[in-house]
């Protein structure tokens, strides 16, 4: 097992740079899920970590060896891909048994490391089925199994449960963790679904445009974001973002509206900012959690409804910007009906209207 | 005026009839064919000019002892005695033996040969296209002119092989590139591999295109080296995209003729005749058409062979893929 290290990594292709000088360090044993919208550079990322791209600037070291000019084949790690990556032509127990063979391992051996895999991954009935002849689901397990077989140092993912259906995808999130915490390895994780970074990170490393936007535990991420696109990316429905001047000591909005200033803000009569307020934090009065010390009230109308099942989302026009609220144990709601809400303020966040940065003290 | 008047309205409603007759309404209701018989007949007519008909005359023909000096010798039959004539005669065998060679030698020559071009123009960033088109060069060529120009560049007094091997000072007798039987073989197996090493070289490119990048880049992973990934996963990859080019060129070499007849004309004293510089010469030259004919028969089997054997290879090779039959 081991720690990686990035160092002011850039990647380069011809002039264009796709990302720019990542500083990320991950502790041995860690699940780090590396998340963003597609074209981040969170791919790339992974990649120059397995050596599948070369690196244009800066250090990648894997426990204490810088391994920027080493192949894939002696940086001691192992990759499950997107499309499977499987060998075609081999069966489950050849595909397994693959870089063991090339490793020049003793039959027995192979047979031992193979049988141990399949077990833990529950593949021991395919062995001597070839890729074709599995689902997707299966096909997945094999390349988390060819994965597992070589004990790496570090396992690299990327986007290994995009091709699955939504039911598969949840299981097998359920399996990785699971096999997280049996081989107790450090994970790196490509996603773009923040659900899957949510749940299986112990820390999330939001990615846009080649930067790191943020680093953080799942819940820091989601309680703290530092910018407006880290908050909207992270969390569904994406938090609501408003708007607005202070003034008075409060949010004016466009249309005159205006809301308290939430707490933990040190801020100037006349700052433009953006307020940003997730779903979970409006919800209509007496489908509110217990109240906090900091609550406002708003009154607006429910144009539209989403039903989904233990709660419902009201989607509603807050100071003339359309905004979604959440009920909890829900009723059935007329759109056109005007209602109270309550809008959690100490869960509320200000961002700086221009640079979108967080105005957190 | 009697009934059978040439106006009587009797005959006039037949003659209209006929005229206006539909011909499926005679071959369907005159003849009494059933219609499948009917719709497939322009196919059955066509295919019998072109292809049963004569198939069947020369079958008949191999039978006899027709020669084409002498017309009626086509109605002499002889019974299989110019089967027993070709199986027995050792210059049959000889020309036999000879095409398999060459079969063996020049299909593995361009298999090997075209890989590398394939892998090597794969590699290419810059100019691949040139480079994809310039490759298939020789192929633009026909086969007759390749012939012409390997006699001049292998001519023992005034070709190029000779010229740049004395002018380096390699040697200094003039070497009978064609005329010796070894090298004449060898002459021919070099214009051979010349002009069809793209056939491969084309398809294995295609086959490279298509594989998938993923695999690839698990092999690097799994810890392959270059040529490791090259063995466990691009080649079985393209065996496939191998075969098909093998089954094509089994059957072209099999019926190798044009640059033999060219270069060397099957000599010297039979030393490079094939199956079909030897059945052309027995037929035309000689004129025994029932005798070349026979052979013609027996020479096919070869070519029969190797296709059903190269396509066999093919399917097996596909199946390991999982891309089914």
């Amino acid at each position: 097992m081991a720690q990686v290290h990035l160092r002011d990594v850039v990647k380069k292709y011809g002039t264009l740079e796709v990302v720019h000088s990542i500083n990320l360090d991950i502790a041995d044993g860690e699940f780090v899920v590396l998340v963003g919208p597609s074209g981040c550079g969170k791919s790339t990322t992974l990649r120059m970590v397995a050596g599948l791209e070369g690196i244009s600037g800066g250090e990648v070291a894997i426990g204490d060896q810088v391994v920027n000019d080493l192949p894939p084949r002696e940086r001691n790690i192992s990759m499950v891909f997107q499309n499977y990556a499987l060998y075609p032509h081999m069966t489950v127990r050849e595909n397994l048994g693959f870089s063991l063979k090339i490793a020049k391992y003793s039959q027995p051996d192979i047979d031992k490391s193979v049988d141990e895999a399949a077990q833990i991954l529950s593949l021991t009935p395919l062995l001597d089925r070839k890729p074709g002849a599995l689902s997707g689901g299966q096909r997945q397990r094999v390349a988390m199994g060819r994965a597992i077989v070589r004990h790496p140092e570090v396992f690299l993912f990327d986007e290994p449960l995009s091709n699955l259906d939504a039911k598969l995808r949840t299981q097998m999130r359920v399996e990785i963790k699971k096999l997280h915490q049996k081989l107790k390895s450090t994970i790196i994780y490509v996603t773009h679904d923040q659900v899957e970074a949510m749940t299986l990170a112990d820390r999330i490393v939001i990615m846009r445009d080649g930067h790191i936007e943020q680093v953080g535990t799942p819940l820091e991420v989601f309680e703290n974001p530092v910018n407006t696109f880290v908050g909207t990316f992270i969390g569904s429905p994406p938090m609501n973002l408003l708007d607005g001047v202070i003034k008075d000591d409060a949010i004016t909005f466009q249309d005159g509206s205006s809301l308290p200033i939430p707490p933990g803000y040190d801020l100037q009569e006349g700052q433009a900012v953006t307020f940003g307020v997730r779903a979970d934090n409006i919800m209509p009065v007496g489908h509110a959690l217990p109240s906090g010390d900091h609550m406002a009230e708003v009154e607006m109308t429910v144009d539209l409804t989403e039903p989904l099942g233990t709660e419902t989302l009201l989607f509603a026009a807050l100071a003339g910007t359309e905004v979604q609220a959440k009920m909890l144990n829900p009723r059935p709601v007329q759109s056109g009906e005007r209602m109270i809400f309550q809008v959690m303020l100490d869960k509320c966040h200000l961002f700086d209207a221009e640079t979108g940065a967080t105005l957190r003290k | 005026m009697g009934l059978h008047h040439p106006t009587s309205p009797i005959i006039r409603l037949k003659c209209m009839e006929l005229f206006h007759a539909d011909p499926r309404d005679i071959l369907m209701k005159r003849l009494k064919l059933p219609p499948w018989l009917v719709l497939l007949m322009p196919a059955i007519i066509i295919l019998s000019a072109v292809v049963l008909i004569p198939l069947l005359l020369s079958l008949y023909s191999s039978f006899t002892s027709y020669r084409l000096t002498r017309p009626d010798s086509l109605f002499n039959w002889i019974g299989t005695f110019n089967y027993e004539k070709a199986v027995t005669d050792a210059k049959f065998w000889a020309a036999f033996g000879r095409t398999v060679l060459l079969l063996a030698v020049a299909l593995n020559l361009e298999m090997l040969l075209g890989l590398s071009l394939a892998l090597m123009i794969s590699k290419v960033t810059r100019g691949q296209r040139a480079l994809r088109t310039m490759m298939m060069f020789p192929m633009m060529f026909s086969p007759i002119l390749v012939g012409f120009q390997f006699k001049f560049i292998f001519n023992d007094n005034v070709g190029l092989v000779n010229n740049a091997l004395q002018s380096l000072g390699v040697t200094d007798t003039a070497i009978p590139w064609l005329v010796d039987g070894k090298l004449a073989m060898f002459s021919i197996i070099f214009a051979e591999v010349w002009t069809s090493t793209s056939v491969f070289g084309i398809l294995i490119l295609a086959g490279l295109y298509a594989i998938p990048r993923d695999p690839l880049e698990a092999a690097k992973v799994d810890g392959c080296t270059p040529f490791q990934s090259f063995r466990f996963v691009t080649l079985p990859f393209l065996m496939p995209f191998i075969y098909i080019a093998m089954a094509i060129r089994s059957l072209d070499v099999a019926r190798a003729y044009d640059i033999v007849q060219i270069m060397t004309n099957g000599g010297p004293a039979r030393r490079t005749e094939l199956l079909w510089t030897l059945i052309g010469r027995t037929g035309y030259v000689d004129a025994r058409m029932g005798y070349a004919n026979a052979m013609g028969y027996v020479s096919i089997f070869l070519a029969i062979f190797f296709t059903i054997y190269f396509f066999k290879k093919l399917q097996s090779a596909r199946k390991e893929l999982g891309m089914g039959v």
